[in-house]
């Protein structure tokens, strides 16, 4: 079938050509003479519309466009792990050396997965067998930390008729046949692919339960995310909302993470390329890119497939998922592809909603958001994605229509201060805006996994912030002394918490990453000071006896003297404590 | 692709032009529009099959319908590159006005640029020490970063520019210094063009002005320009570039001028929804890439209307660059220059171009320090003004002495001094030590035990 027409019209990205009847919504087309990838985004008898994901620059009507005949996909198979990708899965390793220079050439074909490499393959199918779609057939050591499951394509379901032997084959080779009902055969190769906008099937989605830990103390002890479960964090310009994002992306204990550089920076892309190889991913002892797959659209890069990226990343992240991994995706920021969404929707020219996005915004974000989850698979294992958008709101202004469509649609809500970033305290989590709607269902785990008063500690840290804040409010007006002491106390206990525990310092060898023995040992150690304080306050002794100069100074610094692997040292700051009060005690007794 | 050229103007509105009955113009293609004998350039910002709508740079005053001619030149705007530019004097369209003469070099690249490949890049990690105090010790500028200067109408941001530039170009690293005036006030331009000539930097220099009076429209090509021939020294030629654009605000004023006649959907305070995507395309010019030794860096000063941050030309801006030097009119009031307040400032990329190796040791406990310190400061200064100053703790009226100290004589320094990277360190540990010891718990115990502390010595390297 003929599927060349012409182009009528150009307008940045968004292209307009002479609809000769063959063409598809979300057909993928190649535009111009350079045969720029575009997708068909409207149509009507007379023409098609297309968005195109390249510069324009030089396009003319007249100008050639083919339909390809196909959906734009993402292929999936070994080799992302550790790879680089654009918006539309096109590996820029490969693009530089195709573009022999430093820019990002126009009109580059390329296969996204490396066609050259040999995998060792084990074959689990044999002649004989039934197979049905999202069923393992084969694995292969993608890299040193996860094994490839490689699963039988969707609407493929039958009988394998030729199988290869376990060895070494490459992406592009065919290793089984199936064939199916009506006697239709169907190719297996390593490598198959799916359409970027349309969710991955699964059999059943479950209720998460287990903790996402971040290392980050702020958030695994006070406002939790499950794995499996959806976050937003949002933040003005330089408040830390990448900081964030990397710390998740390098110390939580995920699988497989997806990073989503979407609209943002291209040293920050550049910086994860350069920091995670030589980074050890705690957990297993391998490199930190060895369970990592980046996207990088970058701000300068074309809006149409930051668009994209976006679906890009939550497709690749849904297919490990299928393998049986808790996948992680960062996607920084989510408030510039919703503007791609509003930059396109006006070209379109598409009657605007509020702040001139379009109307399906809501749902879009929605969309993005529910494709987290823990799930059971089609092949009966289990797997999760843990989705955590940073939101980038105009002045930081939280009644931003992205923010709040967000937040209808995220469970936890990190909320970044701007307050709190220019005062150096980072992570500039507000714990008085932010919440977690897990904290009830992990309650049971961390109970088990960590201390049987863990939930108890918690809340009464967050009664004690409470406080504390509204007695800043009076301090403001009337200044701290005319506080009475137990007031006081409290102002200087939430002190210790805000310094010592809240803060958490990335760029710190010992604390940028905090277990959750330690963090909650941190927290007792000064929720425990306190209940004795209180004690002594009420003896009427004078706070400065009971908040020692050097106690004090080491619960705050507790963080950068006492390391994870070091716990039993706590021992020796609860022995500190102890013969401080016995000595109060000796003094002040009853 | 051949020259055509046509006379069907249907429609001159603002800066565009609409051309009617045209064959294979390209989008973003250049186009001279001839009146009488006088020339102008445009560009093709939207095509169809039968007319192509064109921004003219100069604007469009005088152009009439019958007279108007359109010649379109099949390429996109281009800017002649190669070392000669070095020394001279630009218009924003690249037009020579030193009357030196044009550059000759077959060497024309399109002022749009290409978006660099994330790979491609070096991460960047050495410092530039740009002898001012605040700078160089809190907000420390690296070689490729892009730190904008946020200040205001009135506030002494031309004089630390020059300041900088000047600093700047007489480093031993070899800084070529790319000025682009986007829309000043002659006065203000003379001023500075008079600060680079009296300490002969101007032939380690490339200016590109355009001024006031100049057509708005040019102003959307005159940054473009600027970095078109920073890209072209910093990656083809080797050399460290600083290019310096100022003001922002009046290019962003040009964009959403343009967008208006366009009859674009206006986004937050009727800039365009693409204000964004605009001011990266420019910012993220700036850095290292492979192969090439140079460095391409960037300090973009804008002045925020109404002093507010949150206004979308800071606002988008400080989403794109690494950090902002943000100027406060409170410290110029206080007689203090360079009025910049550290506090809503910052330096993203200097986390890995500081410390041992880079400047000293001790420079990120110095800095954390002094944000935290100073940071208390603002607490303790509202509490006094209610309760007075006799009523505050020994501790706070230390923080009160810190403030006023810090902000004399460690922010505070002359336009014509530059410190070094010891003497900004060592005062910053003067300055310190105002407070007392326990309050320090920035820096390590280690080094607040150790009696030297605050005689860093000078390096000799
Ligand atoms: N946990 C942290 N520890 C130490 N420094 C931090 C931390 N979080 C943030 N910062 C500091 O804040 C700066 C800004 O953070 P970041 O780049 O993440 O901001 P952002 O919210 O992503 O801003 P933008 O929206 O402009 O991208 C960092 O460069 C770093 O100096
Ligand atoms: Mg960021």
């Amino acid at each position: 079938m003929n599927r060349v027409s012409i182009i009528r019209k150009v307008n940045g990205p968004v292209v307009v050509g002479k609809n000769i009847g063959v063409f598809f919504m979300g057909e993928m087309v190649k535009v111009g003479e350079m045969k720029l990838v575009g997708e068909i985004v409207s149509l009507d008898e007379e023409n098609v519309t297309i968005q195109v994901y390249e510069e324009t620059t030089g396009l003319k009507p007249g100008d050639p466009f083919v339909g390809t005949g196909r959906p734009l996909s993402v292929i999936l198979g070994p080799g992302l792990i550790g790879n680089i990708y654009d918006g539309i899965q096109r590996p820029l390793g490969k693009i530089e050396e195709l573009s022999k220079g430093f820019y990002i050439g126009r009109g580059i074909e390329t296969f996204p997965l490396d066609d050259e490499a040999t995998w060792e393959v084990e074959m689990l199918k044999k002649v004989g067998d039934t197979v049905e779609p999202g069923e393992f057939y084969a694995k292969v050591r993608e890299s040193e930390s996860i094994i490839h499951r490689l699963m039988i394509p969707k609407d493929v379901r039958g009988k394998v008729i030729e199988s290869a032997k376990s060895g070494k084959y490459r992406v592009k080779d065919v290793v089984m046949v199936v064939k199916d009902e009506d006697g239709e055969k169907h190719e297996i190769k390593l490598y198959q692919s799916w359409p970027v906008r349309t969710p991955r099937f699964y059999r059943e989605k479950l209720m998460p339960r287990i903790p996402l830990i971040t290392g980050q103390r702020v958030i695994d002890m006070f406002f939790p995310i499950a794995k499996g479960g959806s976050a937003a964090i949002p933040g003005g310009f330089g408040t830390g909302k990448t900081m964030t994002q990397h710390q998740l992306a390098k110390w939580a204990d995920a699988d497989v993470i997806v990073y989503i550089g979407c609209g943002e920076r291209g040293n920050e892309m550049t910086e994860v390329l350069t920091e995670f190889p030589k980074l050890v991913d705690p957990r297993t002892g391998k490199s930190l890119m060895d369970r990592t797959i980046l996207i990088a659209n970058t701000s300068n890069m074309p809006v149409s497939a930051r668009e994209a990226s976006i679906y890009t990343g939550v497709t690749i992240a849904e297919y490990y998922r299928d393998m049986g991994y808790n996948v992680a995706i960062m996607a920084d920021s989510t408030s510039r592809w919703a503007e791609a969404l509003r930059e396109i929707s006006g070209r379109l020219e598409e009657i605007p909603a509020e702040e001139g996005y379009p109307a399906y915004l809501s749902s879009r974000i929605g969309g993005f958001y529910e494709r987290a989850g823990k799930v059971v698979n089609l092949n009966g294992s289990e797997g999760s994605v843990t989705i955590i958008g940073a939101v980038s709101p105009p002045g930081g202004d939280l009644s931003d229509p992205v923010v709040q469509h967000t937040k209808r649609f995220v469970k936890c809500f990190w909320a970044l201060d701007r307050d709190l970033a220019y005062s150096r305290h980072y992570p500039s989590i507000n714990w008085l805006t932010s919440y977690s709607d897990y904290t009830e269902d992990l309650d049971e785990w961390f109970r088990k996994n960590v201390d049987e008063n863990f939930s108890k500690y918690r809340k009464r840290a967050m009664e004690l912030l409470n406080e504390d804040d509204r007695l800043q409010q009076i301090i403001k007006i009337m200044g701290e002394d005319v506080l009475p002491d137990d007031q006081k106390l409290v102002v200087s206990i939430a002190r210790m918490i805000k310094v010592g525990i809240l803060q958490q310092n990335a760029y710190s060898e010992i604390d940028s990453f905090c277990s959750l023995k330690r963090g909650f040992m941190m927290l007792k150690i000064v929720m425990d000071f306190y209940d004795r304080a209180v004690e002594f306050v009420k003896k009427k002794v004078a706070l400065s006896q009971i908040l020692k100069e050097d106690i004090v100074e080491t619960m705050m610094r507790m963080k950068e003297m006492i390391g994870n692997d070091e716990l039993e040292k706590f021992e020796d700051v609860r022995k500190m404590i102890d013969s401080h009060f016995e000595e109060l005690e000796r003094i002040y007794g009853s | 692709m051949a020259v055509r050229e046509y006379s069907t103007v249907s429609k001159i509105y603002g800066p565009i032009v609409v051309v009617e009955k045209v064959k294979e113009v390209s989008y973003n293609e250049v186009v001279e529009i001839i009146h009488d004998s006088e020339r102008r350039l445009g560009t093709v910002i939207m095509v169809d099959e039968n007319c192509a709508v064109v921004q003219v740079f100069e604007g469009t005053e005088g152009l009439d319908i019958p007279e108007t001619r359109v010649r379109f030149l099949g390429k996109p705007l281009e800017m002649r590159v190669s070392k000669d530019v070095i020394g001279r004097v630009f218009d924003g369209l690249g037009r020579p006005l030193d009357g030196l003469g044009e550059i000759l070099s077959s060497d024309s690249r399109d002022v749009n640029g290409s978006a660099i490949n994330p790979v491609s890049r070096i991460y960047p990690r050495n410092y530039i020490e740009t002898g001012v105090s605040a700078i160089d010790g809190m907000l420390t500028l690296i070689r490729g970063q892009k730190l904008p200067i946020f200040s205001g109408d009135g506030l002494p941001h031309n004089r630390l520019s020059v300041q900088i530039a000047r600093q700047v170009s007489s480093l031993k690293e070899d800084f070529i210094v790319v000025f682009s005036a986007i829309g000043l006030k002659k006065h203000d331009a003379d001023i500075l063009m008079k600060g680079f000539e009296e300490f002969g930097v101007l032939n380690r220099m490339v200016v590109f002005l355009n001024l006031a009076d100049d057509p708005t429209v040019e102003r959307i090509s005159t940054p473009r320009m600027a970095l078109t021939v920073a890209e072209y020294l910093a990656f083809d030629e080797n050399m460290n570039v600083l290019v310096i654009m100022n003001d922002m605000t009046n290019y962003c004023e040009a964009l959403r001028e343009i967008s208006n006649y366009r009859g674009e959907i206006p986004g937050r305070k009727g800039y365009p929804g693409y204000l964004y995507s605009d001011l990266a395309s420019l910012y993220e010019r700036a850095g290292m890439v492979k192969d090439s030794s140079g460095s391409l860096t960037q300090i973009p000063v804008l002045t925020m209307p109404g002093d507010d941050i949150t206004h979308p030309i800071p606002d988008l801006t400080g989403y794109i660059t690494e950090g902002q030097i943000v100027l406060s009119r409170e410290l110029h009031r206080k007689g203090i220059y360079p009025p910049i307040d550290v506090l809503p400032s910052l330096s993203r990329l200097m986390k890995d171009g500081i410390g041992e190796g880079y400047t000293k040791e001790e420079h990120p406990e110095i800095a954390n320090q002094l944000f935290a310190s100073y940071s208390r400061v603002q607490d303790v200064r509202a509490i006094a003004s209610i309760i007075g100053e006799d009523e505050l703790s020994s501790v706070d009226k230390s923080y009160l002495k810190f403030g006023e100290r810090f902000e004399r004589e460690f922010i505070s320094q002359g336009f014509d001094e530059r410190r070094s990277i010891e003497e900004t360190l060592n005062k910053a540990w003067d300055v310190l030590l105002t407070l007392p010891k326990s309050e320090l718990t920035r820096i390590k115990r280690e080094r607040l035990e150790d009696e030297n502390a605050g005689k860093s010595e000078p390096d000799e390297s």
